[in-house]
């Protein structure tokens, strides 16, 4: 197994006061917490802080971690020292905690078979939470998605195995992004005939060509000739459940917004569809098309930056 | 390392599903003390006047779960568990906003 360099994961040196190791493990929590962090990797570096942080916070930890000496290097292949070992010692961390934590940390503060003492209940297993991206045509329709997850179980030795497991899963159609799916029972396995945890979804959209979801609703640009904004026109309009026609009332102007009601994500209420209008002019690119633009020049005297006072 | 495939209909965290404050603490794996008090405190919003009587929405599930992991994890005490709660919200919000106006304004250029 690879060794670990906690001090080196929290940024501090091996000399870190008890108030360092805080206040550094803070900083990382505060922008790597899955909860609260963007960053793409956010939910693997929390682990490898907070293992860091179980270990370096707790004197008696740290004493024994330290105990190692300092000449290893980060991922360097690590065996537990033989004999007595530190799996003697008392240490008492949350046993939740513990089987999210690495082979590493295992080795040397395991000791999570059956207790000793005798004091095997029941446990239940963790909560996992995993993203799961589909499309706005799922989300719309409903759909059945494979995913593979890997599932930290603890094996047989008290080492955490991942387990990797395939789940095909129902999508109900109404799905909206960052919204949670609940599995029940399907989490970690619990210990000493304990229920198992929850599996938890999040749902994450890829990203559509042009419908944008906002909750319920979708953002929709559409494009229109200057005269089906001028003159008023019926124009077919793409949504999730097909075309429909959308009357552009005359005089539209860039920028305006019609609602096409109950045509988003579905639900009760329905969400709606909001069509932002775009006027996109013709090329002048043929001597008609120009001499078509100087008429209309003619015909309406016309200055778009009035409002500018120019 | 065995792979097992089974089909699974889950349960949508959204306004239709509630849970009494019992199914809550359960599904937070926390104890009621701490529930009460995000309840006292405003971070959760259930219906019903009495903890017996209350129904917590699919919504407040994953308020619910957010909040007492930051807790745990970030060492917070209760009144900034629910401004980081708010706020987590709000940006959220925020996101799915400049995401939706981002993509119109794409689609101008």
């Amino acid at each position: 197994m690879e060794y670990k360099d906690y001090y080196k994961t929290l940024g501090v040196s091996r000399d870190a006061s008890q108030d360092d190791i805080k206040r550094a493990f803070r900083k990382l929590a505060r922008k790597y917490h899955p909860d609260v962090s963007k960053e793409p990797n956010a939910e693997a570096r929390f682990k490898e802080v907070n293992e860091a942080n179980e270990v370096l916070h707790d004197p008696e930890k740290r004493a024994a971690y330290d105990a190692l000496g300092s000449g290893w290097q980060p991922g360097q292949d690590f065996r537990p020292p033989p004999g007595e070992g530190f799996r003697h010692q008392d240490f008492r961390f949350s046993e939740e905690d513990a089987s999210e934590f690495s082979d590493f940390f295992s080795s040397l503060f395991g000791g999570r078979g059956p207790s000793p003492r005798g004091e095997a209940r029941p446990r239940r297993g963790r909560d996992q939470t995993a993203r799961l991206r589909i499309r706005l045509e799922d989300a719309f329709q409903g759909a059945t998605r494979q995913l593979q997850i890997d599932v930290p179980e603890l094996g047989p030795n008290g080492r955490v195995v991942p387990h990797p497991r395939t789940l095909n899963v129902r999508i109900p159609a109404g799905v909206t992004q960052g919204q949670q799916i609940r599995l029940a029972g399907q989490g970690s396995a619990g210990r000493q005939g304990g229920p198992a945890g929850d599996l938890f979804l999040e749902i994450d959209f890829e990203p559509h060509p042009f419908l944008h979801p906002e909750g319920k609703n979708i953002h929709l640009n559409l494009p229109v000739s200057p005269w089906e904004a001028a003159l008023g026109a019926t124009v077919s309009v793409p949504t999730l459940g097909g075309a429909v026609s959308l009357k552009i009332p005359p005089g539209t102007q860039t920028g305006r917004r019609l609602r096409l009601k109950g045509r988003g994500l579905p639900g009760d209420p329905p969400g709606d569809a909001y069509v932002q209008i775009e006027i996109v002019t013709p090329p002048a690119d043929t001597e008609e098309g120009r001499e078509a633009y100087r008429r209309l020049a003619q015909a309406c005297a016309f200055n778009p930056r009035a409002k500018l006072g120019v | 390392m065995n792979t097992t495939a089974s089909d699974l209909e889950g349960v949508v965290l959204d306004e239709r599903v509630t849970v009494t404050f019992t199914e809550l603490t359960q599904l937070c794996g926390s104890d009621a003390e701490v529930v009460r008090l995000l309840v006292a405190e405003g971070v959760l919003r259930p219906l019903g006047a009495r903890p017996e009587e209350w129904r917590f929405s699919g919504i407040e599930i994953r308020r619910a779960r957010r909040a007492l992991r930051l807790q745990r994890d970030l060492d917070l005490n209760l009144a900034g568990t629910a401004l980081a709660i708010d706020l987590l919200d709000e940006v959220e919000a925020l996101r799915a906003r400049i995401q939706a106006l981002e993509a119109l304004m794409e689609a101008t250029d």
